[in-house]
């Protein structure tokens, strides 16, 4: 928890400077704390240092495995863009508003999204940063209309009440699942331990969980 | 003997015509939820039909909207508590690219009365211009001295909060019952203490907001709301009438009682996006949300206390002030004490302004102030009689519901495990055991409608104007008519959250279940018997020999063989189906007014560093007839999470030199997190176990009180547990936390207090 709790407070730090700066290079912060500081330094090795902007810019995003270009101020966040923020954005249709912001400074998890297999706050990640790699949202988990072990568990268990913070847990537990397909309850409060509930769900979404990683324990199954 | 009818709407084909007429059916039993063993899907535990569109991102909030066009909007808020506006130039905010609109939302000479106040507001094509433009306007401001503190207000030569009251002090009232001085002197024990809930803040996680689209003068309205109809009514200002506004509230991400209005967001978001001649969304940015909103307001409280030595509550002497903000000083609850009342009692309270936000309703307004504040010194007075916390209240306290769910908390939470002396435990490490509880309302009104649809088809659709927090509303709207029609929950569409579905509710109260749920079932006995005299017909019956039996097949009593199959039956009516609107006056007998309900805790104080850790709570929560049990249950969880981060984080800070908020924002106003939350979900059945020592988890039991009629608990859910944490905090430590809620620094003091040698 300690460890979260430092790379939270890492990652609002860097994020207001780059955000204020208005073009750059940016970090991803990572949901769940341990590999904030990791994530960081892959980013800075693979954007490193190309400059762009300060006005709007195209720039093509892999999102659910699609290429999509918009044309956005480098300041945009991941998040702003996929909910369809910018000069050129995602048209209504195509634009994906599963993904909340709740508090837009990495604080809350509404708007947790996975880049490269891991889950980040879209609100701390620059859309720009995002180039090149492989975003996924919570409309990419169940694109065949099957929901996932953990979906359908937190329907089971009535995992949520108004639903805001709901796709922000599932991306955090999904996230979890695919890195450990069977999980401790510990583990699950750290996986989500940067997702807020206010209605306060919390130990049905811990239940849920449980209940996914067992379908995921029995064979036959296939991952979160 | 004549059988008794009554008239009720439907609909007959003419010549090939539609037409709607009155028709004479007979007069049933009184409307009954039934015998909840009999039911099929009501009380069972049904989940909702719209969980997957919540855990696949596809339910649509007013945040998610997304128009071809749309603008985004911001406040320009005072930086300052108290001012006096000079001048105001938008000027340089207009000029910037991509900025649409600027409006003033208050004018030059106007006062501002705390920081964050909207004093304008602007739409630009991002929210990241909007942001730069709400930087460039110019506010002239000349400030005044302010005063946000509770008890510096009260002080004759505070700075006066507002100009056009006298002073600070508002709304004196109170009540005096027996010789409360001679009481106070004949006493055997006693206590003299100040207590302080503390100011809370809403935190819905979606921000209060509107997305908007003027046509013409027609506007159209999605909504983050708890009142769809209520806030059509207000946006009607703009546009000359309610028939000119559409409020569409599919899902809202939370309310907890500050969402009945429009706001200033909405007032400021229909002059925007007039101006702007495009769509706006006016989603409030958090550190707006948590400045420019609403708060619960804070409570202070001065209590005497006393008691004969056979533990009989003698006497009550208690004076309250309520930080009222800036805009309504309204009082708290008029009583002083709470559920349990001492034989002689004054209380004299007080509304204090302060140049903080203004106050709204949060979960079971002002509730939760008086309960923790009535129970810490209930158990301070109990300890000092060295009694049983539990058995004071009994000696005081009859009602034989609320005992039982008394006793039965103290059953399963496992209440011999407390110290039996307070702070008597060994070690660093000290468990403590607390109790807390609740008296609320909850029974409705005749308000919303509902309509229930039949199609030829056998598609049944069931509306309703209704909203829903995150109660569940859409599975009782979808639940009743099923039952009531021997169908299945997926035979039925519920469809609320539009202005259009007839007169709302605002959830309000926890009133909107037992409100819209008995409309609900009024519309569905009257669908059956419109469908019992087509069926009798076809089958050369009277319709009350007509029964209903699962699958909705609709058949003659006594003789099954002759019946209608659902889809045979629905074929013979006519092509606009049938419509069905119940009338709420039969059915007041289906809902009451008036739950207890009490949480008990276990927690453990780390003597050493001051942190509190919620080992178990337990909810023993009364509402009559459960619709729906998991969503019951799902209801008391969130109101004890809720209630254990009012006891251990929750706190508006406000800085006294300045007169700003220190924490607008989720990083210093903190919420209950996946560690603080008390871990997993604990299902109780009868006939309910003691949780074991190390066991850690939330567990809840609806308590069996067989009214037979439906009562709303998202309110008292909360109620008694702030109360609950802060005196198993007491039981552990042997001291109060007087000053909520217990942040580790608190908890120490509290702690040095003692080795300071209290008396
Ligand atoms: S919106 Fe990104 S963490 Fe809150
Ligand atoms: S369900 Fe409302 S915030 Fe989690």
């Amino acid at each position: 928890m300690d460890q979260e709790q430092n790379g939270r407070s890492f990652v609002v730090t860097r994020r207001s400077f780059i955000k204020g700066a208005g073009a750059g290079v940016a970090g991803a912060a990572v949901v769940g704390g341990s590999a904030a500081i990791d994530s960081n330094t892959e980013a800075e090795a693979q954007g490193g240092g190309q400059r762009i902007g300060p006005g709007p810019v195209r720039m093509t995003l892999n999102i659910n495995g699609v290429n999509r270009t918009v044309e956005v101020e480098p300041r945009t966040t991941l998040i702003n863009v996929l909910r369809g923020v910018g000069h050129r954005p995602l048209s209504p249709d195509q634009a994906l508003t599963g993904s909340k912001v709740g508090c837009d400074r990495g604080s809350c998890g509404a708007c947790t999204v996975m880049v490269d297999g891991k889950a980040v706050y879209g609100c701390m990640m620059l859309a720009a940063d995002a180039r090149g790699r492989k975003i996924l949202t919570v409309e990419g988990l169940s694109q065949t209309g099957k929901l996932t072990a953990i979906q359908q568990q937190m329907v089971e268990k009535d995992g949520y009440q108004c639903g805001f913070c709901t796709p922000g847990f599932v991306m955090s537990l999904t996230a979890l699942m695919r890195r450990k397909a069977n999980p401790t309850l510990d583990e699950v409060k750290m996986a989500v331990s940067g997702n807020t509930c206010r209605c306060g769900t919390y130990p049905r979404i811990f239940e849920a969980a449980l209940a996914a990683a067992k379908m995921n324990a029995a064979p036959a199954r296939k991952g979160a | 003997m004549q059988q008794k009818t009554k008239k009720i709407k439907s609909v007959v084909v003419e010549n090939g015509f539609e037409k709607e007429v009155e028709i004479e059916v007979p007069v049933g039993p009184p409307a009954s939820w039934g015998d909840p063993k009999a039911l099929r899907l009501l009380g069972k535990r049904n989940t909702r039909p719209d969980g997957p569109d919540k855990v696949t991102g596809r339910a649509r909030y007013a945040s998610d909207v997304i128009l071809p066009g749309m603008c985004y909007g911001r406040f320009v808020m005072s930086p300052y508590p108290a001012a006096k506006i000079k001048s105001i130039d938008l000027g340089p905010a207009e000029r910037i690219n991509g900025v649409k609109a600027a409006v003033l939302l208050l004018q030059p000479g106007a006062d501002v009365l705390y920081h964050g106040q909207p004093v304008a507001a602007i739409a630009a094509i991002t929210p990241e211009i909007a942001e730069d433009a709400i930087r460039a306007v110019r506010v002239e401001y000349e400030t005044r001295p302010h005063v946000v503190d509770l008890v510096k207000a009260t002080n004759p030569n505070a700075p006066k909060v507002r100009s056009d009251v006298p002073s600070n002090v508002q709304y004196p009232g109170g009540s005096t019952k027996g010789d409360v001085d001679g009481a106070l002197k004949s006493a055997a024990a006693m206590i003299h203490e100040t207590y302080e809930a503390q100011t809370r803040l809403h935190c819905c996680l979606e921000t209060h907001g509107h997305t908007v689209k003027w046509d013409g003068d027609k506007l159209t309205v999605w909504a983050s709301t708890q009142f769809v109809t209520g806030v059509r009514d207000e946006f009607a200002r703009d546009t000359g009438g309610p028939q000119n506004v559409t409020v569409i509230t599919e899902h809202m991400g939370g309310g907890f009682g500050s969402k009945f209005g429009r706001g200033t967001e909405g007032i400021a978001v229909a002059q925007l996006a007039k101006k702007a001649n495009a769509p706006v969304k006016f989603l409030l940015s958090r550190a707006e949300e948590q400045l420019a909103n609403y708060r619960g307001p804070g409570v202070r409280a001065e209590i005497k206390l006393g008691a004969s030595a056979d533990g009989t509550l003698t006497v009550g002497d208690v004076k309250v002030w309520n930080n009222g903000g800036a805009s309504n000083a309204n009082s708290p609850l008029d009583q002083g004490f709470y559920i349990i009342e001492p034989q002689a009692r004054r209380v004299q309270r007080w509304g204090v302004l302060t140049n903080t936000g203004g106050t709204a309703a949060l979960r079971a307004p002002g509730h939760p102030q008086a309960a923790v504040i009535w129970d810490m010194a209930l158990d301070a007075l109990a300890a000092k009689l060295n009694m049983d916390p539990l058995e004071f209240r009994k000696k005081n306290h009859n009602d034989p519901v609320r005992v039982a769910e008394w006793d039965l908390g103290a059953k399963v939470i496992g209440w011999n495990r407390r110290q039996r002396t307070p702070g008597s435990a060994a070690g660093t490490r000290k468990r403590g055991v607390g109790m807390g509880s609740a008296t609320w309302g909850g029974g409705g009104s005749k308000s919303a409608d509902c309509t229930i649809e039949i199609k030829p088809d056998g598609k049944v659709r069931a509306y309703s104007a209704v909203q829903d927090l995150g109660v569940g509303v859409r599975l009782y709207v979808q639940s009743i008519p099923a039952e009531e029609l021997g169908l299945q929950l997926a035979d039925v569409e519920p469809i609320i959250g539009h202005s259009t579905f007839g007169p709302g509710k605002g959830s309000g109260g926890s009133t909107t279940t037992a409100s819209v749920a008995p409309a609900i079932k009024m519309s569905a006995v009257q669908a059956r018997e419109q469908l019992a005299i087509v069926a009798a017909k076809k089958l050369g019956a009277k319709p009350e020999e007509i029964e209903v039996v699962p699958r909705g097949r609709f058949q003659v009593k006594g003789s099954p063989a002759r019946g209608l199959a659902w889809k045979e039956l629905c074929a013979l009516l006519p092509p606009s189906g049938i419509k069905a609107k119940g009338d709420w006056n039969e059915a007041s007998d289906l809902q009451a007014s008036g739950v207890r309900g009490c949480t008990f805790v276990e927690v453990e104080v780390d003597t050493e560093t001051g942190k509190v850790t919620v080992i178990k709570a337990l909810g023993v929560q009364d509402c009559g007839f459960v619709l729906n049990r998991l969503q019951a249950e799902n209801q008391v969880t969130g109101g004890i999470i809720q209630g254990i981060g009012t006891a251990i984080l929750e706190d508006r800070r406000m800085d006294n030199v300045t007169g700003r908020m220190l924490n607008p924002n989720f990083e210093d106003y903190k919420l209950c997190g996946s560690f603080e939350s008390g871990g997993v979900n604990i299902t109780l059945d009868p006939p309910y176990r003691t949780l074991g020592p190390e066991e850690r988890g939330i567990a809840t039991i609806i308590f069996d009180n067989p009214t037979g009629k439906v009562s709303g608990i998202g309110e008292p859910a909360i109620i008694g547990v702030q109360s609950a944490v802060a005196n198993a905090i007491f039981n552990a430590i042997g001291v109060h936390v007087k000053e909520q809620p217990a942040t580790p620094d608190r908890v120490l003091a509290a702690l040095a207090s003692l080795k300071g040698g209290r008396a």
